[in-house]
């Protein structure tokens, strides 16, 4: 069977042969006979296989379980097979039609956006690295050769971008892998779509500079409170061998409360010096250098000052806040060399330039009318971004406050210097452990992670297709040019595109996206991707490539964008009036049997699903009370991290983990890994004698319910009963049971690939905290939103106006 | 007779110049952002030189509009009040965190570019059709 089925089918069927696939037809009414049938008989022709697949019709209405088994695998586009074999990993580049209209009016006809969305830094475990001296370029669009290029001769080469054909150069002729001559189209940069070049020095605007990391510290009453000082200095003591970068790399602290206060490192100090700056008006740097020094070099005063530091500020009275200078100060310290600068802040900023005002209302939380200050109260905190961009410093900011911080002001400084922000709401390290375990390991993979510094990407499409729109935490400099003052493995980017002119000569469009950055190790270096897609001039072709989880993410974006830019309630009705133009542009293109309904292909059969559970996220929701700072967090993840992380936020995992069995298990490395179905986000799945994970990619709920069989609880969770198990349980022990290493196989064989650990919950089915674990079930009617069921009447009622 | 003659004829000269001044924000305006299309300059420095003049534009319309008014010119005061009224508005619309009219952070998005070019051609257009209106009146 080819792989295209068991894709298709969502995986899982493991054991292809004619009776299994005979046996899943009866045993799981949702999935259609059509593509199992003609798979057992052999496949008919390739193309309309796929496409029959993905086009039958579902009426949704009727349709009671339509989540597959498995989290299905992106669409694979309907390419031929060298080509698919060599095409970018959709991990990485992931467009959200497959089959990209060939014209502006063929798209607006299928009303689904057309966009990329990128994860262009991520881990990767295997990178083709191309040493040779000359890289390989289009002569007038600057394209990088690629696998998808079409070599005329042995001599020229059409870029698949431009179509401008190119001479290929001497070098290029002689392959250094295979160590033949004369067969360009055999090297690793036109094998591989994912390749690193090394750059050379017309690259560089100036010598690669080392890595500097600046630490900014509130040690205000409040911060001090809080606990988090010995948290950051315990885990940056643990983890200071591990910072990337090499000999050359520099690390500095200033920590701040009313005044700003830097620290003397010089090696040959017997301990750091503290020089305080109280004039925050006009903050200047105290002395030239030794502020920021070579780790090297100061290890054992930088290790002082870390053990000192939490004790230093015990007795502070100091209660505002100076932020606005501190960022100044780091500011000035930085210009010279550009870096990395991480902000720890944990109240509102009151002093100074950029102090904000209390702008939320609690009174209003629940308001079901427009909710304001969504967006920055000042432009300091986005100039400072800008500033910092321009001399590579990136700014990451940790909010650790339990009152409102105007997160919606203090956040630009990370977005437009392409930094990261965190958000701890209610910290303290001792009434809240959770998030203290949640902020130390996330610590750990924040210094740890590998980092790009003055970067910038540039990403580039076949003539005809233009980018308009971007979204994720950069600048844009020019019409395709993102500059990037930091780039790291966790961010993920999404662009939109409309089609200038038409691609009806074309059977390919292409997009490649290149970033040029310095590693920490002070090389300069050029990660290319690129993708291929085929380009089609039937509507039912469109609908059929449609990949819904990349059309969430990027409806997601365009939501906030307009929350911010008009309002939060026109964001709502333009999601939902995405569905229903989505839905009916499908009625009037195919030939429906059925008019009564819900009709939608199978491509498309969870979009309505994926759209209410957007509309019941944090960022999006109104009528249930938010705080304004969580959910403008909400919407600074959506907008910034990459798309398996996004989905699972928005439509978390649901298994059922106290009855799994081996059937259908998979071994690795001699570990069972039990694989439980995942099952619809309603409580009519949840069952008083069962224990249900659930997945949210940042926070795991275990929820046990009340008369749940005692072997579990006892084996798995070492207690006796559930009337002793505790309220505030974060992990499961490691017991000797089968049981337990059946769940903790199956939990570490979830988190494999994860970068950030998720914060690990068990919830008692009579606890307080069932709350938080019940607003996920986004198919469950509340008290201010639809059903599923209900959803689909009101997109039903839309549609027939 | 003749001072209040002279006196009209002054004021339509204010009001010409004011226009003309306004002419020339405008071409500056296109210019600019063309030049941010072709990549000549960054993001940052355009919408700097182009908030610089807002404030200008915003008051040299109003003021060539309240001119209009003041002379009597009810045609050509009923053609410029909407212009202005546009101006005004698009300044008291601008967000709270953003940099201005022009931020540099957004241009690029969701073709601000084109339509500020849009708006300035228009503004271009409706400015000639004025010029030959006053030649000609």
């Amino acid at each position: 069977v080819p792989n295209s089925y068991e894709s298709l089918e969502g995986g899982g069927y493991s054991g292809t042969s004619l009776r299994c696939s005979l046996r899943h037809l009866n045993a799981r009414s949702p999935f259609p006979s059509l593509s199992e049938l003609s798979s057992a008989l052999g496949g008919l022709g390739g193309v309309s296989e796929l496409e029959a697949e993905t086009l039958r019709p579902v009426n949704l209405l009727q349709e009671r379980n339509i989540l597959p088994p498995k989290r299905a695998p992106p669409p694979e586009p309907n390419l031929s097979n060298d080509l698919r074999k060599v095409n970018c990993s959709p991990d990485t580049f992931r467009c959200t039609l497959t089959n990209i209209p060939q014209t502006q009016a063929l798209l607006n006809k299928a009303r689904l956006p057309l966009g990329l969305l990128l994860h262009p830094f991520r881990d990767l475990t295997q990178l083709p690295v191309i040493t040779s001296n000359t890289i390989v370029r289009c002569r007038s669009c600057r394209t990088y050769i690629n696998p998808f290029v079409s070599f005329l001769d042995q001599r020229r080469w059409k870029c698949n971008l431009c179509y401008r054909v190119n001479d290929v150069p001497d070098e290029f002729m002689y392959n250094p892998v295979t160590r033949s001559y004369g067969e360009p189209h055999k090297r690793p940069e036109v094998q591989n779509s994912t390749v690193e070049f090394i750059a050379s020095s017309d690259y560089m605007l100036r010598p690669p500079q080392p890595a500097v990391y600046l630490f900014l510290l509130d040690v205000s009453h409040n911060a001090v409170e809080s606990g988090y000082l010995n948290v950051f200095c315990q885990s940056l003591l643990d983890n200071l061998e591990k910072l990337p970068g090499d000999t050359r790399t520099h690390i500095g602290f200033v920590t701040f409360d009313s005044t700003v206060h830097f620290y003397n490192l010089q090696e040959g100090l017997s301990q750091p010096q503290m020089l305080v700056v109280s004039d925050i008006d006009d903050v200047f740097i105290p002395t030239h250098d030794s502020l920021l020094v070579n780790l090297k070099e100061s290890k054992e005063l930088v290790k002082d000052l870390l053990n000192a530091l939490p004790g230093m500020f015990t007795h502070t009275r100091e209660t505002q806040s100076a932020l606005g200078p501190a960022l100044q100060a780091a500011y000035k310290l930085m210009s010279p060399t550009g870096g990395r600068v991480t902000v720890f802040q944990t109240q509102l900023p009151t002093l100074g330039a950029g102090l904000l005002q209390s702008r939320e209302d609690p009174n209003l939380r629940s308001s079901t009318k427009n909710v304001l200050h969504l967006g920055p109260a000042t432009d300091f905190y986005k100039k400072l971004a800008l500033d910092c961009s321009g001399q590579q410093i990136g700014v990451d900011l940790f909010l650790l406050s339990s009152q409102y911080s105007d997160l919606a002001s203090l956040a630009c400084v990370s977005k437009y210097s392409a930094g990261s922000v965190f958000y701890y709401p209610s910290f303290h390290h001792i009434h809240n452990t959770a998030q203290k375990q949640k902020f130390q390991k996330d610590l750990q993979r924040y210094l740890t992670r590998k980092i790009g510094f003055e970067a910038v990407m540039r990403i580039r499409c076949t003539k005809g297709l233009s980018i308009h729109t971007f979204h994720g935490n950069f600048f844009v400099r020019s019409t395709d040019l993102l500059s990037l003052a930091n780039v790291n493995p966790d961010s993920g980017f999404a662009v939109q595109m409309s089609i200038e002119e038409s691609l009806a000569d074309t059977s390919l469009a292409c997009f490649q996206a290149a970033l040029l950055y310095t590693s920490s190790k002070g090389k300069r270096r050029i990660r290319v991707h690129t993708l291929c897609l085929p380009v089609v001039s039937q509507l039912s072709e469109v609908f059929a490539g449609a990949d819904i989880q990349a059309i969430s993410c990027l409806l997601a974006n365009m939501a906030i964008d307009r929350s911010i830019s008009s309002s939060l309630s026109d964001a709502r009705d333009a999601l939902v009036n995405a569905v229903v133009d989505c839905l009916t542009a499908y009625r009037a293109n195919g030939s429906n049997i059925q008019p009564s309904g819900l009709i939608a292909p199978a491509a498309l059969r969870l979009f309505p699903l994926y759209v209410l559970a957007l509309l019941k996220q944090k960022a999006l929701r109104t009528g249930t009370s938010t705080r304004l700072d969580e959910r403008v967090f909400s919407m600074c993840e959506l907008k910034s991290q990459p798309l398996q992380q996004i989905m699972r936020m928005v439509h978390p995992d649901l298994y059922r983990i106290d009855n799994m069995t081996e059937q259908a298990a998979l071994h690795l490395n001699d570990s069972v890994i039990p694989q439980p179905p995942l099952l619809q986000l309603t409580a009519e799945k949840l069952t008083r004698e069962g224990a249900f994970l659930l997945d949210c990619g940042s926070v795991m709920y275990l929820w046990v319910g009340k008369c749940c069989n005692e072997t579990f609880i006892r084996d798995v969770l070492g207690f006796q009963n559930y009337a002793s198990l505790p309220s505030n349980m974060t992990e499961i022990p490691e017991l000797q049971t089968t049981y337990s290493e059946r769940t903790r196989a199956f939990i570490s064989w979830l988190l494999e690939s994860r970068t950030f650990l998720p914060a690990f919950h068990v919830v008692k089915d009579d606890a307080s905290t069932k709350t938080s674990f019940f607003q996920h079930l986004v198919e469950d009617r509340t008290e201010s939103a639809f059903s599923y069921y209900e959803f689909l009447l009101h997109i039903q009622q839309q549609m027939s106006k | 007779m003749e001072a209040a003659v002279f006196i009209l004829s002054l004021v339509d000269c204010c009001a010409l110049i004011f226009l003309s001044v306004y002419f020339f924000i405008i071409t500056l305006t296109i210019i600019t952002l063309s030049d941010l299309e072709c990549d000549y300059i960054n993001a940052r420095s355009c919408c700097s030189k182009l908030n610089k003049w807002v404030i200008p534009e915003m008051i040299a319309q109003a003021l060539a509009t309240v001119l209009m008014l003041v002379s009597m010119h009810w045609f050509v005061f009923l053609l410029n009040l909407p212009v202005a009224s546009w101006d005004v508005y698009r300044y008291v619309k601008v967000p709270m965190g953003n940099m201005g009219v022009y931020d540099p952070t957004e241009i690029h998005n969701r073709g601000q570019l084109k339509s500020h070019m849009k708006e300035a051609m228009i503004k271009l257009g409706f400015h000639l059709l004025c010029f030959f209106i006053y030649l000609y009146r």
